[in-house]
């Protein structure tokens, strides 16, 4: 009866968006209808091949669901490599104009391709491996599979369409041009229904939990979603000029969109790539470590600072601008104080090695986790200092804010998911181990490398640019014309790329590694058992 | 502590963790955006700022859809080397009717808050079809495909209602004329009187000189209009702010 219900509503979805593709006013949102036609139309006929099959009832309560963890690996890797590589690109394309190439003028140029950058690395990457881990996470620690059947594979599947669907919506010039939140409307209410179902999943397996207590890891993990779905429906309020087309006309507008914007921006970091990557944190680092997390009161108190105070850090994107100096003054303040729960964060991380440190010498998983919150508290550190008022007036619109974001992203988030990766593999496909350590460690030396190589060139370049466009002469005259920055900056943009180059071969010996685990490494009895701790 | 072992009361419950952590996250959001909607000098009053016109709405939705925002911002601070380099610092009226705003965050390129009125029609065509042969030392991309895409405002007046619906304050007038104000404004030889009227200081040119209303006349319209509307000589900043 269920398939009966489902065959109708893909069908009915499947012929509207061929509609809609039909009387689309816009190539973008054609094209974007015809891939939902396609999707729908694809689970339709799968759907129907399965209807009236006789149905095999096994019992699986007693087995962790680990096909949707498989496949969210799969996925991070992937679009791992995809965003990295859109990253080169468009790091060359700043320092060599004509990569922005004639015949794919209207589609490649740097401004629709940056989006598709961020948007690949931070919500298909990112978002990929939270999901992914998370999921494995809160089995683990709850000893119960996944609540709710195939939803978490409606998850899975949904939020890899959310993807495909931003990707060619921004190539073929769709975009709200809010900065992480580029998506337009339809996306966007797609990806609040797949999100809603990501948080019923996971609550769900929390509530038949057979622990008594919720795990630390599952505190972030959960305020990761609860934030994420509340910054995504504020800031994306908006109305569409027509259902058949993908223009929306926001519902803000000046100086209440732009604080909304960066209150969502701030928090894509706060809670998309902080909150989450620390559950990740929790349980990796721990598990590879093979110790006990270092302070159980220390996770009580940064979880519920660092949760409060993120919220409150956006204003210092707007420092110096129409917005009120009210508002950026309480953003600064909240942003210093910040450094403190994040720093709490980063103790209880690098804390939990006590007595394991000599494993930094032989096992090159630790190595990268251990890297991973060093550079969780560089960048923790940073920001705080860039949010001052005096520091920012000299580093915001340069690229030092560039580089600040990507020790962040590429250190922080990039190093912490590849130690999970490494760690999930073999424990996912029952494999005895990986296929190469020696191949870990050299991505973690072309990574730290790589990121150095970046994060340097960028201070660089932005701290020149910023003194380059204030330095007056005796006479009171600006000395430097902007055209003269753009010039000085082209060195160290070549040495960015050269870094870009270096994280992006490191990821790509990453996913040959994993592959070859998968397929040639000895295997052993499958562990998937739900069986609680005590 | 103490009170760190009443924790356990929200660890083991997680409807409880998830409201605590709900109503946590919630503050910050409503003391710093919310007063912003009804404390009145957020905004200040200015004359001069109006609605954008068809055509310039229609090149401001070029300009977001290339992503122009990443490289370029519009919001100058008001610090002596950008006053001095772009002009008066930008105020918050000026972009009232942005949904969504266009501050951005980088400069890649020069600030463009003021950038109308500062360089001819003919440059602008210039550095949209080939930008090093006007600044050889820039690094922005080729948009000479703005110029063969020819447009006819068809949906301009469902544009306009749309920001009507968010409170931009577009006429019943202006929107029964939205598609003729739309294509008078590149043909100086037409009856553009009531366009001017309705949109006070509107240029009206054959922006990219060729026959046709291409995306690069929106484009280029939108462009030569950026930070024209309010006249510095007679502004006094508000004290309260």
């Amino acid at each position: 009866m269920l398939n009966y219900i489902k065959l109708i509503v893909l069908g009915l979805i499947t012929l509207f968006a061929l509609i809609a593709a039909n009387y689309a006013r816009d190539l973008a949102f054609l094209v974007n209808a015809v891939i939902v036609a396609a999707a729908a139309g694809g689970v339709f006929l799968w759907t129907l091949r399965h209807t009236d099959e006789p149905l095999v009832k096994r019992d699986l309560s007693g087995e962790y669901m680990d096909g949707v963890v498989r496949a969210g690996v799969i996925a991070t890797a992937g679009w791992g490599v995809v965003g990295f590589l859109v990253g080169v690109v468009i790091a060359f394309q700043l320092a060599f104009p004509a990569l922005n190439f004639e015949w794919a003028q209207g589609y490649l140029n740097f401004g629709r391709l940056r989006p598709l950058h961020t948007s690949a690395v931070i919500f298909a990457f990112g978002g990929n491996a939270l999901i992914a881990t998370s999921f494995y996470v809160v089995q683990r620690t709850s000893a119960a599979r996944l609540w709710g059947g195939n939803l978490a594979w409606f998850v899975f599947w949904g939020y890899q369409l959310m993807i495909v669907l931003a990707a060619t919506g921004y190539l073929l010039g769709a975009t709200q041009s809010k900065e992480y939140a580029e998506p337009e409307w339809y996306v966007d209410w797609w990806l609040t229904i797949v999100w809603l179902a990501y948080l019923a999943v996971f609550m769900g397996t929390l509530v038949k939990r057979k622990e008594p207590h919720i795990y630390v890891a599952n505190w972030f993990y959960l305020s990761f979603i609860i934030t994420v779905a509340m910054l995504h429906v504020v800031n994306n309020l908006s109305i569409p000029v027509s259902f058949l087309g993908s223009k929306s006309v926001q519902v803000f507008s000046g100086v209440q969109d732009a604080m909304v914007q960066w209150w969502y921006g701030h928090n894509a970091v706060g809670f998309f790539l902080t909150a989450g990557f620390l559950g990740m944190m929790y349980y990796f680092v721990p598990k590879q470590a093979e110790r006990p997390v270092f302070s159980y009161k220390l996770s009580i108190i940064h979880f519920w600072a660092l949760i409060f105070l993120y919220i409150w850090a956006g204003p210092h994107h707007l420092h110096y601008t129409a917005l009120p100096d009210w508002a950026s003054t309480l953003g600064m303040v909240f942003s210093i104080v910040l450094w403190m729960p994040s720093w709490g964060g980063m103790i209880n991380g690098l804390m939990t090695l006590s007595g394991a440190w000599d494993k930094l010498r032989t096992d090159p998983i630790i190595r990268m986790m251990v890297i991973s919150i060093g550079f969780y508290g560089m960048s923790t550190f940073e920001g705080p200092m860039m949010s001052i008022r005096a520091v920012n007036s000299l580093s915001h619109y340069t690229d030092w804010t560039i580089g600040h974001v990507h020790s962040g992203a590429l250190g922080w988030n990039g190093m912490i998911t590849f130690g999970a990766l490494y760690f999930l593999v073999p424990k996912l496909w029952n494999r005895e181990r990986l296929y190469s350590l020696s191949l870990v460690s050299w991505h973690f030396w072309l990574a730290t490398i790589g990121i150095i190589l970046y994060a340097a060139s960028m201070w660089v370049t932005g701290i020149m640019e910023g003194l380059m466009w204030r330095e007056v002469d005796a006479n009171g005259f600006l000395v430097n014309s902007f055209a003269d920055t753009v010039a000085a900056k082209l060195p160290m943009y070549v040495v960015r790329g050269l870094g870009g180059v270096m994280f992006l071969s490191g990821a790509i010996i990453m996913c040959y590694n994993l592959w070859m685990t998968v397929k040639s490494s000895p295997a052993v009895k499958a562990t998937n058992s739900a069986v609680p701790a005590e | 502590m103490a009170i760190l072992d009443k924790h356990t009361v929200l660890e083991k419950n997680v409807t409880l963790l998830a409201i605590f952590a709900f109503l946590v996250v919630t503050v910050g959001g409503i003391v710093q955006i919310a007063p912003l909607f009804w404390l009145e000098n957020t905004i200040e009053d200015v004359e001069g700022v109006r609605p954008y016109s068809p055509l310039e709405l229609a090149g401001r939705d070029i300009y977001i859809r290339e992503g122009c925002y990443v490289c370029h911002s519009q919001m100058i601070r008001p610090m002596r080397d950008e006053v001095e380099r772009y002009g008066h610092y930008s105020l918050a009226a000026e972009s009232k009717y942005d949904h969504p705003f266009q501050w951005g965050s980088k400069r890649t390129g020069p600030d463009l808050a003021r950038v109308g009125g500062r360089y001819s029609d003919d440059w602008h065509v210039d550095h949209l079809r080939d930008p090093q042969s006007v600044v050889p030392e820039s690094v922005m991309p080729k948009y000479g495909f703005l110029e063969n895409r020819l447009i006819d405002g068809e949906y301009v007046g469902d544009l306009l209602k749309t920001h009507r619906m968010v409170g931009v304050p577009y006429t019943e007038e202006m929107i029964e004329n939205a598609r003729a104000d739309f294509a008078v404004q590149v043909d100086p030889d037409g009856d553009w009187d009531g366009l001017v009227e309705r949109y006070p200081g509107a240029q009206v040119r054959n922006f990219d000189g060729q026959a046709g209303i291409s995306e690069a006349d929106a484009l280029i319209a939108y462009l030569q209009m950026l930070g024209t509307l309010v006249d510095f000589s007679t502004f006094t900043p508000d004290a309260s702010r």
